[in-house]
């Protein structure tokens, strides 16, 4: 591997780091580099839907899985499919949806991998039932430095340490997986405004047995009175056996970047208070098809350049649920008041379902995501501040949608870590894990 | 589209796999013709899951140009006797500078791109003519529209292809089958992996399958550019003065 021309055009979803990478695109297993060929290291990606630094290995090499993206077998029976980890959720679902099967679950973007759902053991809206998408994951092929490509089957050490791994542990080349049979591509919705985050447990509580997915959206720009006010949402899979899968078009695209003057607080109140109308005027029950409702944002391409050009960070943490009702008051109350919180905040509660992934993200309790526009010192400020709030509710933050973590808060909310780190391939590594494993 | 019997030479090329994969979801026949067998193999499997058929593999040297007439012969009886596309994808880029020093390395070059290639465009016109329908799509380069000293002898094999198929569309015409040469722009494929990317020229293997399976199934001109717009950057580069042509590195 001579040619080491840097490439500045692969960045994360959040668009805050611009590192140059030597950048390798293996189309077959056998093309995948050898991870002994080079002095540099190596960090697999698929498609950078994750919004931090665990896609970044600066000055390096990535190894970008996405024209590995082929299928192998499906078995009409048990519904297992196995494929190449580059293949997207978009592809298995144009493929499973007619046949009657679904994703055991699904993140918020049908444009990732399911090398890299693997990686983040990503988690949906139906985490309450089916736990995340690492539980629908039977087996998959790892090809490490120090031997011959293997097999890892469920159960076993390496296997819990690839699940939310950050692709630390191997280059995952191909994933078999349990689809759930489905009746229909659509799904009764239905929208229940709440007032405060009391209303909001409590309708989640409710809810847990007789709904399959669950999320709600919190308003997280208005303070005072409407402080805590959001969408509770709620559905079921229809039977009406309309098989249809999501059309192919890209719709809308966000062809430049915003300057973020556009994106002060104003609009963002604007907005929120638009949305928080539009959706109380709607009618209860809905029936949807699954991709609006699973997949919103999917419609507008490269809808992160509305953040501008300094990009973007995520924030999302997990709070266990004794402290998550005091937690998340706390949060968004600190939110409010910062007048920087983002078009969507969304809080969901995760069921008590575990995958085996030593570093998976969900636990049991409630999660809070929302987007900050980069406004440099005064965002990685704020987010100080929400820290110490996850922090002393026993929370901890999750790695796909972060970026700027400490090491000692990433080492405390993950305790079984240095597990990851004895299976971790030396040759492989990233920005995010040289900043989160300094001791 | 109806379901097709489709015969592709290259079909391990990056704009090959996608052409497939728009026939494979239409339910087609498919024969994959490349060197390598066992990745011929993955792209069988898959495209059967995606749809296909049948998925049969001819994996050779397709340069060999002394197998042609017989293996094409072959290709089309797996297919019942009738093939309604063939599609031509195999290239080589090439190194220049290395084949100017070497000139068995050059005319390898001009093998592959086009002397083999003109063999199996001339085994797919006759089989054609035969059937009185059908469409050969073979796949050129904007590089064989003007001699450039960075690429020539690749742009060389193109041009002589880009020719013969124009030629073969002009024979097929009166008989009721077609065939289009297509000559692409930048493509984002392992063949160009090494040139620093990626501006707004640069167009995506799945754009370009979507339109070249576009000019098989609808009529078409016989010569075509993929994407358009490159039809009006070649009539400029074709008509600036060779005095001020041969001042630049292009
Ligand atoms: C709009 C939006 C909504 C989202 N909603 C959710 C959500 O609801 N729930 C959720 O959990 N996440 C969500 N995410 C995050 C996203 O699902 C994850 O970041 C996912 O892992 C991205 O997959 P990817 O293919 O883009 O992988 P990348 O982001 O490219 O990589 C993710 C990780 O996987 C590793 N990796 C990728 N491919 C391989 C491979 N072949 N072998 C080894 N390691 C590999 C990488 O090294 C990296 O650590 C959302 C993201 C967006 C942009
Ligand atoms: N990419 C561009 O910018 C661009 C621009 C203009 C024209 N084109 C043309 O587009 C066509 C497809 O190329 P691509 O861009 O898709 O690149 P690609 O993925 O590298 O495909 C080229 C294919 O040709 C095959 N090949 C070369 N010599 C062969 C031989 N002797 N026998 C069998 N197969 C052989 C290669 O097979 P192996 O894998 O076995 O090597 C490879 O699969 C080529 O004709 C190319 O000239 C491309």
């Amino acid at each position: 591997m001579t040619d080491l021309d840097f490439r500045l055009d692969y960045t994360s979803w959040g668009r805050v780091v611009r590192a140059p990478h030597h950048v390798l695109k293996p189309r077959f297993v056998d093309t995948v580099p050898r991870l002994t060929d080079s002095e540099g290291s190596f960090l697999p990606v698929g498609m950078r839907r994750s919004y931090g630094d665990s896609v970044i290995n600066s000055c390096n090499h990535l190894i970008d899985m996405t024209g590995v993206d082929r299928f192998h077998s499906f078995d009409e029976e048990t519904g297992i499919l196995h494929c190449d980890a580059g293949v997207t959720l978009d592809a298995v679902l144009r493929f499973s949806v007619p046949r009657g099967w679904f994703l055991a679950t699904t993140p918020g973007t049908r444009f990732v991998t399911l090398g890299g759902a693997l990686a983040n053991d990503v988690h949906g809206k139906n985490h309450h039932r089916a736990g995340t998408f690492g539980c629908s994951v039977r087996s998959f092929g790892l090809i490490r430095s120090d031997g011959p490509p293997q097999r890892v089957e469920r159960g076993g050490p390496l296997f819990e340490a690839t699940l939310g791994g950050l692709g630390l542990t191997g280059i995952i080349t191909d994933v078999e997986i349990e689809l759930v049979r489905v009746e229909s591509a659509y799904l009764n919705i239905e929208r229940i405004a709440y007032g405060n985050i009391r209303e909001f447990f409590a309708l989640a509580h409710e809810s847990g047995d007789r709904f399959e997915h669950t999320v709600s959206w919190i308003d997280c720009a208005n303070g005072g009175d409407a402080l805590g006010r959001g969408i509770f949402q709620r559905a079921n899979w229809c039977r009406d056996g309309r098989l249809i899968p999501h059309g192919t078009k890209s719709g809308a695209v966000m062809p430049f970047d915003m300057p973020v003057r556009l994106l002060n607080g104003t609009t963002v109140r604007l907005f929120n208070t638009f949305y928080n109308a539009l959706q109380k005027r709607g009618p209860r029950v809905q029936e949807t098809h699954y991709a609006p409702f699973f997949y919103p944002l999917d419609s507008i391409r490269d809808w992160n350049r509305m953040y501008g050009g300094a990009g973007l960070y995520q924030y999302q943490c997990v709070i266990p649920s004794i402290n998550a009702e005091d937690a998340i008051e706390a949060l968004i109350r600190r939110i409010a008041r910062s007048g920087a919180g983002s078009f969507l905040a969304v809080l969901k509660t995760f069921g008590e379902r575990q995958s085996g992934g030593c570093l998976s993200f969900p636990f049991e309790g409630a999660t809070l995501a929302l987007d900050f526009a980069n406004r440099k010192a005064e965002t990685l400020s704020l987010m100080a501040q929400l820290d110490q709030i996850v922090e002393d509710a026993g929370g901890r933050l999750y790695p796909a949608k972060d970026g700027r973590m400490s090491a000692g808060m990433f080492q405390q909310g993950y305790p079984d870590w240095m597990r990851l780190r004895e299976l971790k391939d030396p040759t492989i590594t990233s920005d995010f894990w040289q900043r989160v494993s300094y001791c | 589209m109806l379901k097709r019997n489709i015969i592709i030479l290259g079909a391990l090329s990056a704009i090959a796999e996608e052409t497939a994969r728009l026939y494979a979801a239409k339910g087609a026949n498919l024969v994959l013709a490349g060197r390598n067998e066992e990745r011929l193999n993955q792209l069988a499997a898959d495209l059967k899951i995606r749809g296909a058929a049948q998925c049969d593999v001819v994996a050779m040297d397709l340069s060999h140009e002394e197998l042609v007439a017989s293996t094409f012969a072959e290709m089309t009886s797996a297919l019942n006797g009738k093939a309604d596309g063939v599609y031509l994808f195999y290239g080589l880029l090439g190194d220049q500078r290395q084949e100017e020093g070497d000139i068995t390395a050059a005319l390898r070059n001009i093998n592959v791109n086009f002397t083999s290639a003109a063999a199996w465009c001339l085994a797919a016109a006759n089989q054609l003519e035969r059937q009185a329908s059908g469409v050969l799509i073979a796949v050129s380069s904007v590089a064989g529209d003007r001699g450039r000293q960075s690429n020539y002898i690749y742009g060389a094999g193109k041009a002589g292809l880009t020719v013969l198929v124009q030629g073969i569309a002009h024979r097929l015409a009166p008989k009721g089958a077609r065939a289009v040469v297509a000559k692409l722009g930048f493509v984002d494929t392992p063949m160009t992996a090494h040139i620093a990317k990626k501006g707004l020229l640069w167009a995506k293997p799945a754009a370009v399958a979507a339109r070249l399976v576009a000019a098989a199934e609808k009529p078409s001109l016989p010569v075509v550019y993929v994407p358009g717009f490159w039809r009006v950057i070649m009539t400029i580069i074709c008509i600036v003065p060779a005095k001020i042509f041969h001042k630049t590195k292009l």
